[in-house]
């Protein structure tokens, strides 16, 4: 339902691994080779530019994330005072604990529930997303029925369309079923944001394996759902692992509906996050701790970024068809 | 032979069935099969995507609110009342008009950034290509929430670092609280800086693999043709780029039409929202309560994300084969 989410999962096509190319080669096309001489020096310039711009990027990029760390370990009357303190010397776990420990405002949720909802709906909609959305793509890649390019273009509409911009219509559905406040309601509500990128990604997948290795499997004596459990099945596992991490992101960083859906105890690390940034305990923020609690929200996500930006190549599948 | 085959036929025509051939019945099965795995797909996006938006399109030609939905009374169908009140009543026009505009801006400095730091990277060498891309991995992997609370933090009035840089290299004191979300245009710079940083990422990854996608032949044989790099870049590079570029533009406008987590949580660290609203934040700041109302809101958004995002449906059904 997040936009930002929506950009992470959409790129899963190009890794790091893809960006280094095959064995570490540099995939980018060779210009040099057709003036192989040595460099002449308007050409050291150009590369001490070229790299004084990658430096620049590189910095920008993660001196916030850098900062949120610092910060995090620093101590709070350092990080209040006017001259910015860019290396944590007088290190302190305390902010962690008190992120840990403190509720995120008066008659709200701390840390360790909140993070107890947002795994307990992230593993659910995790879960359910690949089963539903694994069946559907079977039945789309592998199935020619009347309907087929109906529900492949719905889809890709669904996809587009702003959960947000049905979020009081929802509200008022959950409602009235009772779901108000709970992790299941937010879950199904979730299950469908996610589910039409997934059942699009593993069609993709479910396709790349070609039919006749089936075929061949069944020439072999197999069964047909033999063959395809036995042989499709385990060439899918890769892309069954980078869409379940995306699902999980994308759950894990819902903000929208679970600050409209959820209240009080039941909060997930987002709105907790939100609260605890603006609740002012004994009248001032306690930064460390929100940076702190910043980091501990962020860790996961980028520790799964950094898993599925190598393996959503598709290589695995590719390498197994042509090898 | 024939005989029995006639006699079955005519058995099969008198039961009332027209003789079916074996492929037929094959596909009908195949066909059954497909419907009950797309189920509990078809049961979830049906329940929670299509009954939502019919019942929104419903609701907002009515006077629904609260108090209907605790009374249990009927509301009144009202047409389009709703949607002209919001278009003549309302500052959605200008909210419209800001998120419009924001797009705009956003789309264009995310395609530019994201453009430059690919073929950056194509020029670098390989330990170089690695620390940039670890770096935007990083900026793009932060959780969109948690990114604006840090860099709000960077921006902040007293003890932010930009205030005390710009101090530091203007040799005053003019930036001591300086507040930056105070004035609606400076807010939308922080938000801008914060979204571009999040979002040059994907742009940069997409386009770094198309270009690599261009072979090394053409780019040899267009300098041997004595093709200078902007020309090269204009008439070969650049048709290798164009429709992966085009999707690339599409989500763009999109996302930045949609975002609402940036926005939200910069209002809530000092930004007047009023002044600031896009429109994700107006709808979610309307309320539980004018059910009628806000479905319109609601219906105007999809009708222009969907109007939008069309382009992105038929470029990838025209990329796919199905």
């Amino acid at each position: 339902m997040s936009t930002q989410i929506n950009a992470s999962t959409q790129l899963g096509t190009i890794g790091v691994e893809e960006v280094l190319g095959e064995g570490g080669e540099p995939r980018t096309p060779r210009r040099r080779s057709i003036q192989a001489r040595r460099p002449s020096p308007r050409k050291v310039a150009t590369r001490t530019l070229l790299n004084i711009a990658a430096a620049i990027v590189f910095a920008l990029s993660v001196f916030p994330v850098y900062w949120m760390v610092n910060l995090s370990f620093t101590p709070n009357d350092k990080i209040i005072s006017r001259t910015p303190s860019f290396l944590p010397l007088d290190f302190t776990f305390g902010n962690y604990l008190t992120a840990w420990n403190r509720e995120a405002a008066p008659g709200q949720t701390d840390f360790p529930h909140a993070l107890g909802a947002t795994m307990t709906v992230t593993f659910g909609v995790l879960i359910a997303t690949l089963l539903f959305a694994f069946l559907a793509s079977v039945a789309v890649a592998r199935f020619r029925f009347r309907g087929r390019r109906v529900f492949i273009v719905s889809v890709l509409v669904v996809q587009m369309i702003p959960g947000e911009a049905m979020m009081f219509t929802i509200y008022g559905m959950i409602d009235d079923w009772r779901l108000m406040n709970t992790l299941l309601g937010l879950g199904i509500v979730y299950l469908a944001a996610v589910i039409p990128f997934t059942i699009w990604t593993l069609r993709g997948f479910v396709a790349g394996v070609p039919a006749d290795l089936e075929e061949a499997a069944m020439i072999d004596g197999c069964t047909k759902s033999q063959a395809f459990w036995k042989v499709t099945f385990p060439l899918l596992a890769p892309g069954l692992v980078a869409t379940g991490i995306f699902a999980f992101i994308q759950a894990w960083n819902e903000f929208t509906m679970a600050l409209l859906l959820m209240k009080g105890y039941n909060l997930t690390l987002m709105p907790w996050l939100n609260a605890f940034q603006s609740s002012s305990v004994g009248g001032s923020v306690n930064w460390g701790a929100v940076m702190a609690g910043s980091t501990l929200i962020a860790l996961p996500v980028i520790i799964f970024f950094l898993i599925v930006q190598g393996r959503m190549t598709g290589g695995l599948v590719a390498g197994a068809v042509k090898g | 032979m024939s005989e029995t085959a006639t006699a079955e036929r005519s058995k099969a025509t008198a039961a009332g069935r027209p003789p079916v051939s074996r492929e037929r019945v094959r596909a009908r099965r195949e066909a059954r099969g497909a419907w009950v795995l797309l189920g509990p797909s078809l049961i979830i996006l049906g329940v929670m995507v299509a009954y939502p938006a019919v019942l929104m399109v419903i609701q907002s030609f009515t006077d629904y609110t609260v108090k209907n939905k605790v009374l249990g009374t009927t509301p009144n169908v009202v047409w389009f009342e709703n949607y002209i009140a919001l278009f003549s009543e309302s500052d959605f026009p200008a909210v419209l008009m800001r998120s419009l505009g924001l797009m705009v801006v956003l789309t264009f400095l995310n395609m530019l950034f994201g453009i430059l730091v690919a073929v950056l990277m194509t020029r670098l060498g390989r330990a170089w290509r690695i620390v940039v891309s670890v770096g935007l991995l990083l900026a793009w992997a932060m959780p969109p929430l948690t990114a604006t609370v840090v860099w709000g933090w960077i921006f902040d009035t007293q003890y932010g670092v930009v205030n005390w840089a710009l101090n530091a290299v203007t040799g005053t004191s003019d930036w001591t609280n300086h507040s930056w979300l105070l004035n609606p245009w400076s807010f939308f710079f922080v938000l801008t800086i914060i979204i571009v940083w999040q979002s040059v990422p994907f742009v940069a990854f997409t386009t770094y693999a198309a270009l690599g996608q261009v072979p090394g032949e053409v780019l040899e044989a267009a300098s041997l043709d004595g093709a200078t790099g902007l020309k090269r870049f204009g008439f070969v590079v650049f048709p290798y780029l164009r429709s992966v570029l085009t999707v690339v533009l599409v989500l763009q406008i999109i996302w930045n039409l949609r975002i609402f987590t940036q926005v939200y949580a910069l209002q809530s660290r000092g930004g007047i929202a009023a002044e600031t609203n896009v429109l994700g934040t107006y709808l979610f700041r309307q309320g539980v309560g004018e059910f009628g109302a806000t479905a319109a809101i609601g219906v105007v958004m999809v009708i222009l994300l969907l109007t939008l995002s069309w382009g992105y449906v038929r470029s990838t059904l025209k990329e796919e084969e199905l």
